[in-house]
């Protein structure tokens, strides 16, 4: 059963890394690497690292995007995309 | 084209040299050395449940100090940058009532789970760092819900250059009373499991929480001003 | 936990692909964001030993035989310590694009160079 989460879990977190490389859209890039670092923080609950767990979902999910979000929308009138 | 033949080859020379780490990988079959000392001998010396507050905040307390100040410097250089010249005005749209409302009810929460969150590292998972984070994520909900106000950036200063040099000072004081920089026995070590035990633990990484929380609500507010 | 160690590696090598091959400057330090998740991924995979369970010396764990019973406490506090320094480089690379998009009002790396030679 865990085996089955792992795997379904890895799929979808390098699915969703591709496609924040390749999405032209950049804000649906940057969600993307936030579901990528969501995951990430299921993955260490699995490997009995709950202090890492916390601090990833905290960081990698939560401020990191905002950041992220932030700076792009003090760039907001850029022309070209990808 | 030709860069993109370069970027292949690249790739492949790092995955030729990265398979034979995946592929022979053994999983550990016990902990090592350095680890069974902290596990054996960490709860009569530190008096922490949770080992890796213990390592973080006194067996590798220096390198935490080093990455605290490593934050510092990194929230300086943004600063930094971003206030050479100024940047054009924008106008501030007021949010909306929902979350205006749902702030007043939800800031005072969230602030309280992340000190909660700090003042237990020793005993649950959690700590300075996941503490610092949450109260940061709180204020910035109070940012988004209220652009307008003047936001207070003296009550910020204060308390990371008070919770910075607290941390240095508790730190001396162990070099003083205790064995060395940053020993936790400076204060009795009480209960197994209690609040208040493991000596100083609970006070240091409280002041490593609001240190790290009014680092990056600077971040935030550096790089949402103006 | 070789499927995990795996997943790092994958990571990783998506992320080099898209900090080597993207030409907007927000999806390079996306790039490095994705590789800093990948090493981390690694470095508690290393840590990890199965059938154990969290380093916390509650009363789920009998303190006497805590050897056999926790994983390795110190990948856990070098990830740990690494992921917040990893939000602080992130944050100072994001606000260098801020500048550079400043200065020419293009994301573009190729728009950017003074110093090609």
């Amino acid at each position: 059963m865990e085996l089955v989460i792992l795997v379904v879990i890895s799929l979808v977190m390098i699915a969703a890394a591709i496609m924040a490389i390749y999405s032209k859209n950049l804000i649906s890039a940057i969600i993307s690497a936030g579901v990528v670092s969501l995951l990430a923080s299921i993955i260490y609950l699995l490997l009995a690292a709950p202090d890492v767990a916390m601090t990833e979902a905290a960081i990698g999910s939560g401020l990191t995007t905002v950041v992220f979000l932030y700076a792009l929308n003090k760039m907001r009138k850029s022309g070209k995309d990808g | 084209m030709g860069k993109r033949i370069f970027v292949i080859i690249t790739l492949a020379l790092f995955v030729y040299i990265s398979l034979p780490l995946v592929l022979d990988f053994i999983p550990t079959q016990q902990l090592s050395y350095v680890s069974q000392k902290y596990v054996q001998d960490g709860p009569e010396e530190v008096g922490a449940q949770n080992l890796v507050t213990a390592i973080i905040v006194t067996y590798r307390g220096l390198d935490t100090l080093g990455e605290v100040a490593v934050l510092f410097i990194a929230t300086a250089g943004i600063g930094f940058i971003l206030s050479r010249k100024k940047w054009r005005k924008r106008k501030k749209r007021s949010s909306s009532s929902i979350l205006q409302t749902g702030t007043q009810v939800l800031l005072p929460l969230i602030i309280m789970f992340g000190i909660y969150v700090f003042t237990n590292g020793h005993l649950t998972p959690g700590g300075g760092f996941q503490g610092g984070v949450i109260i940061a994520s709180g204020i910035l909900v109070y940012i988004l819900a209220s652009p307008k106000n003047k936001f207070k950036d003296f009550l910020i200063s204060l308390t990371e250059s008070i919770s910075g040099f607290g941390y240095v000072l508790l730190g001396l004081l162990g070099l003083i009373l205790a064995a060395g920089f940053l020993d936790n026995s400076i204060l009795p070590l009480g209960k197994f499991g209690r609040l208040f035990s493991a000596g100083a633990i609970p006070l240091i990484y409280s002041l490593i929480g609001l240190k790290v929380g009014s680092e990056l609500v600077n971040i935030l507010k550096y790089l949402r001003r103006d | 936990m070789q499927l995990i160690t795996g997943l790092g590696f994958v990571l990783i090598i998506i992320g080099i692909w898209g900090m080597l091959t993207r030409k907007n400057m927000v999806k390079i330090v996306l790039g490095f964001s994705l590789v800093d998740t990948g090493i981390h991924i690694i470095m508690v995979s290393i840590g990890y030993i199965k059938g154990k369970t969290a380093p916390i010396l509650n009363e789920a764990v009998n303190k006497a035989k805590a050897l056999q019973e926790v994983v390795d406490p110190v990948p856990s506090v070098l990830v740990l310590t690494a992921i917040v320094i990893g939000l602080a480089v992130t944050a100072l690379m994001l606000v260098y694009v801020v500048r550079l998009h400043k200065e020419k009002n293009s994301m573009q790396i190729d728009d950017h160079g003074e110093l090609e030679w």
